[in-house]
């Protein structure tokens, strides 16, 4: 049996089967799908639920008198997410290739429409679509996975087809092109953190697709000028650039730029072992870390579930990319791997520089952590990612 | 047929693959080993600072206890006033941080809106006086002296006046019953100092900053006792200083109460002949230096001769101790303190020290026996005395022949003791003292307790001095640049006295054994010293730590801890010389210096003894000492600068003694006008919801308040 034959419809059109067999029998979808990376995820955004809720069930001057006001919302998120990853599971990556472009083309505008009056500034940064209804939509979350699917296609079609070995220059600089324009216009925002992580998504999906190693050593040579730059021609506001001096010297100015950073780790390091009870974090309680729902979301678990607690997330987070590694791995496919990798990248860089800012090892950057953090376009996000995951495994094709 | 795919991919992104894996892997590794680092390794450290952040203590400050006298009537205790205070946490959430409120607050106090402002600014390093210097939190006083209607004004209004709070507080009073003042003995109350809060940081009772302690008097001594523990609320507070939750609540314990063994109208009785026997004296011309006397200071101590236990202790000049309470005004304390105030702080009564003269007599007499002198043998009393050119005088005393001792302390005869001194020096070697050389007569002023502490329960008791050997020649080391460095041979008069001591100043000299004798020369004691002497030959000879604490009763009355009376010592004489002394004693009551004091005096019935003393102070006039006792109580009396001991001290003994007996003015006694004709046994009783049974002060102490002002301002 030789890789070459591929049938990519064999199971899921087989006509005589019912709906609830097709769902549990031994080669089913259902079956296939990797159970472990789902409860994990899921494990995550139910820690996070906990969290959130902690951290703003006394916040009366964010959640309109009502504690649960957050928690609701936060389960919500986390439900629409979970249809979101179904849906895509159901379509599939493939047929889901096909609405790339558009997809694309959409998320380009969307992040464009920030820009105009219909944008609006959180915390300095310029990110956010108001919707209505309490709602706002962060349209550089879905330009992530975007970026990801587009440079995809761009990287894998040829060298799937055989046509090629690796991605040519062309083909490079052609998926560089269409990766840097939503990467621009999200600089312009400013949202420094986004753009971060897309470079480094960019960075993982030219590694994944094969592409020469000069183009790889090219990239790293131009992010790190380009962040040169970025310093130097004053892109940076300067909320930014005093996030980062208070990274650099956390006992800069306690009570100003330090002092998210400072009552962050005060929060974390007075954990302990075992933490101080769900609820019972003094520094949670007494509201002394700022965005503790949203960015600052570990250090709810640092202080309340202590090192056994916070521990628990950081290892929740590796198994799910382990197991994104192995789907990144085990598909045939360049494209399930390049999309994979991206996530992987993606999952990874972002949590590291989200629990790492508060941690005191990275600067703060405006992120939410994965499955934990309070937003929905965020939670929307990386849901529709997982789903994508689990997709690239049910349908790698398998040898007859 | 495996499950697993073959996957066309190149080597190339098979190795690209783990390396993304083991980067992604060693970032979760890093935040795994700073999250150690952080809540395992540096956890200890972070809670400190967490715990700082959100945890503000309140304080409530124990209710002090009362310093009550013999028979329960209150010398300290505390009064309830109407307390305006401001918390400053509600004034910071005005958006003008409270100035409003402030103002429209001044206005109602009648106080000036900057010297309220003033008054709850916190203090720092930039910040003058007055500024708040406890805890943000804590309510900041702004007076204590707010009438009813302007606590009322504010309560009323309280949607005007958020954060103020008028509560009626406890705050210290010296009530001064019976018009007693008592000011050196109580002592009063000053805010804690930095240095008092860190020495009793490690200790049961650590002090708070807001806390007041006792400074000097009985408020010192039994400060721990008094204060009680203050009770403190921890609340948990937001990023805001908002309270979020109370975490921890400790009651406040009241202070235990202090019975002493003061009578607060024996007290008074002493205060006021004091007082006045020194405003007679300044009537009295002085022939040596040509003036009035000056009675510049004075003290009287009223002992109980069995226990030591004092009765009354008043010092001259005094102050009201009223004036410390709620922080004394710049002004009052340099009344106190300043170069021409002539420290009414001082308690003169155990840190006024003076050479004794003859009061000190007993001590030579006893020193004569001990020597191996008979007491009933005679000696010459001659007017003078002589040792080569020198000459000493018989002060108070004329040419009474040969005399035996007893007779020689009746007539106050100094030339005796001048004698018997010179003799015991010559024996001690004289001027080439012998290797161990007897020293009757200092010997037996140490035996008599002088030259230390009696122990008293009051702070900063001075010892007094005997210039025996040893200090001579102390004395002498720390002096002896100065003096040889102003000596001259054919000088003026100090300059000669420079010369000499600088020569021979470490030597004991037969001058200095002879001025010994009768009290003069170095020698200083203090009254309470007297006191204790004069009260252990009343009782037989056993010398008595005095004591004015009696009992310390908790606050409901339930737990009494008594103080018992604990000697220090006996006198070094027998029974019979004891006797002799006493006799001899009781003949100057009746016959010898103070007899003409006690005309008239019961002494059938209530056996007086006394010792009158008017010692020479160089450059001064002289200290008029008065030392008394019957069975029960000894008096002692000094002024100096006052006159002679009968003659300035003996009206107002007198007077004492009549209070505390009932003795009228033909000597008959009226046992309904005693004061105090037994010493005190019982102690008051309290009530378990603390109320105090004072026995009533009896018609002849009902004073109003405006005179219990003028009484402590004399």
């Amino acid at each position: 049996m030789s890789a070459s034959t591929r049938d990519y419809s064999v199971r899921r059109f087989t006509p005589e089967r019912g709906t609830w067999s097709k769902l549990t029998a031994r080669d089913s979808l259902v079956r296939r799908l990797d159970w472990v990376l789902l409860v994990c995820a899921l494990a995550l955004s139910a820690i996070g639920a906990a969290l959130v809720y902690s951290a703003t069930r006394n916040r009366t001057e964010l959640n309109q008198g009502d504690p649960y006001y957050f928690l609701v919302r936060h389960a919500l998120n986390t439900g629409i997410g979970l249809l979101l990853a179904i849906g895509t599971i159901w379509l599939g990556h493939r047929t889901l290739r096909g609405a790339v472009p558009i997809l694309y083309g959409l998320s380009v505008v969307l992040v464009l429409a920030v820009l105009t009056p219909l944008g609006s500034t959180v915390n300095g940064a310029h990110a956010w679509i108001q919707v209505g209804g309490g709602f706002s939509l962060q349209p550089s979350e879905f330009a992530k996975i975007t970026i990801i699917l587009g440079m995809a296609i761009l990287l894998a079609t040829r060298v799937d087809a055989g046509d090629r070995v690796h991605p040519d220059h062309r083909t490079v600089v052609q998926s560089l092109g269409l990766a840097a324009l939503p990467i621009a216009i999200v600089l312009l925002m400013p949202d420094l953190g986004s753009v971060m992580v897309m470079a480094v998504i960019v960075l993982a999906v030219l590694l994944a697709s094969g592409a020469s190693n000069r183009w790889v050593a090219g990239l790293i040579l131009t992010a790190v000028t380009g962040a040169v730059l970025i310093w130097q021609l004053g892109v940076l506001d300067q909320y930014q650039i005093d996030r980062f001096a208070a990274f650099a010297n956390p006992a800069l100015d306690p009570a100003g730029v330090g002092y998210n950073t400072n009552q962050a780790r005060i929060a974390i390091g007075s954990g302990g072992l075992t933490g101080k009870g769900l609820f019972h974090g003094t520094q949670t309680t007494g509201q002394f870390v700022p965005e503790q729902q949203t960015d600052f979301v570990f250090t709810v678990a640092g202080e309340e579930l202590g090192f056994l607690g916070a521990g628990l997330i950081i290892v929740l987070l590796g198994i799910v990319l382990w197991r994104a590694c192995r789907i990144a791995r085990d598909t045939s496919e360049l494209y399930g791997t390049v999309v994979a990798a991206g996530i992987i990248a993606w999952f990874a860089f972002q949590a590291f520089e989200n629990i790492g800012m508060t941690l005191g090892i990275m600067p703060v950057a405006g992120l939410p952590l994965p499955f934990v953090s309070y937003g929905g376009s965020s939670m929307f996000a990386v849901w529709i990612a997982v789903g994508l995951l689990q997709s690239i495994r049910v349908q790698r094709p398998v040898s007859a | 047929m495996s499950n697993i795919p073959e996957t066309g991919r190149t080597p190339r992104v098979t190795v690209r693959l783990v390396a993304i894996q083991i980067l992604v892997f060693s970032l979760l590794l890093t935040l795994g080993g700073r999250l150690w680092y952080l809540q395992i390794r540096n956890g200890d450290e972070y809670t400190r600072k967490a715990a700082n952040n959100h945890v503000q203590q309140v304080v409530h400050p124990a209710v002090r206890g009362s310093i009550l006298d013999a028979r329960g009537v209150p010398l300290a205790d505390n009064e309830t006033r109407l307390v305006v205070s401001a918390s400053r946490t509600a004034l910071m959430k005005e958006p003008d941080d409270g100035k409003a409120v402030l103002t429209r607050l001044a206005g109602v106090l009648k106080m000036k809106p900057d010297d309220v402002q003033d008054k709850v600014r916190l203090c720092d390093a930039k910040t003058p006086q007055p500024c708040w210097n406890g805890s943000p939190y804590q309510p900041i006083p702004i007076t204590d002296e707010a009438s009813p209607q302007q606590a009322l004004q504010i309560r009323e209004r309280e949607e005007d006046f958020p954060g103020i709070s008028a509560e009626p507080t406890a705050v210290r009073r010296y009530a001064a019953p019976a018009g007693s003042n008592a000011a050196q003995v109580l002592g009063y109350l000053s805010p804690v100092t930095d240095e008092q809060i860190k020495k009793a940081e490690k200790t049961k009772s650590p002090l708070l900053r807001s806390d007041q302690v006792g400074s000097n008097g009985l408020e010192h001594e039994y400060d721990s006792r008094l204060r009680g523990k203050a009770g403190v609320t921890r609340y948990e507070v937001d990023n805001l200083g908002r309270v979020i939750g109370q975490k921890e609540s400790q009651k406040a314990r009241p202070g235990d109460n202090v019975v002493t063994s003061i009578d607060s109208r024996v007290q008074a009785v002493a205060e006021k002949e004091l007082a006045q026997a020194m405003k007679d004296a300044r009537k009295v011309h002085d022939r040596n230096t040509g003036i009035n006397y000056k009675a510049d200071s004075g003290a009287v101590v009223v002992m109980e001769a069995k226990t030591g236990r004092v009765v009354a202790m008043a010092s001259n000049p005094t102050y009201d101790p009223n004036a410390w309470v709620g922080g004394i005004s710049g002004k009052d304390y340099k009344q106190l303190t300043g170069k021409n105030s002539n420290y009414p702080l001082l308690n003169r009564a155990i840190q006024g020290q003076a050479a004794p003269g003859s009061i000190f007599k007993v001590i030579p007499t006893t020193a004569a026996v001990n020597a191996g002198y008979d007491f009933d043998g005679r000696f010459p009393c001659t007017s003078s005395f002589s040792i080569g050119s020198q000459v000493f005088k018989n002060f108070e005393s004329a040419n009474y022949g040969s005399i035996n001792l007893g007779r020689a302390l009746e007539v106050s005869c100094d030339t005796v003791f001048y004698n018997l001194a010179y003799e015991q020096w010559k024996k001690d070697g004289g001027n080439k003292p012998r290797k161990k050389p007897a020293d009757w007569f200092y010997k037996t002023a140490h035996q008599f307790g002088l030259g230390k502490e009696t122990g008293i329960d009051l702070p900063n008791e001075v010892t007094g001095r005997v210039p025996d050997r040893q200090w001579k020649k102390d004395y002498w080391k720390a002096n002896k640049d100065g003096w040889c460095k102003s000596a001259k041979k054919d000088g003026d008069y100090g300059q000669r006295l420079s010369y000499e001591n600088c020569l021979e100043g470490m030597k004991m000299r037969a001058g200095d054994s002879v001025n010994f004798s009768i009290g003069q020369g170095d020698t200083l004691v203090t009254p309470i010293q007297m006191a204790t002497i004069y009260s252990a030959i009343s009782n037989g000879g056993t010398l008595y730590d005095p004591s004015i604490g009696k009992a310390i009763i908790s606050p409901d009355g339930k737990k009494v801890t008594k103080i018992k009376p604990t000697p220090h010592g006996k006198l070094p004489m027998n029974a019979a010389t004891r006797d002799k002394i006493d006799s001899a004693l009781a003949g100057v009551a009746t016959r010898g210096t103070a007899a003409w004091r006690f005309g008239g005096w019961p002494q059938d019935k209530i056996p007086m003894h006394a010792k009158t003393g008017t010692a020479e102070v160089y450059g001064k006039q002289t200290t008029s000492w008065f030392a008394t006792y019957t069975k029960d109580y000894s008096v002692i009396m000094t002024i100096s600068q006052g006159g002679t001991g009968s003659g300035a001290s003996g009206p107002a003994v007198r007077k004492i003694y009549n209070a505390l007996y009932g003795i009228g003015g033909k000597g008959g006694i009226d046992k309904k006008k005693a004061l105090l004709p037994e010493p005190q046994a019982d102690l008051p009783k309290i009530e378990s919801d603390g109320s105090i049974e004072a026995q009533p002060l009896g018609k002849q102490f009902a004073v109003t308040a405006n005179d219990r002002r003028r009484g402590a301002q004399r």
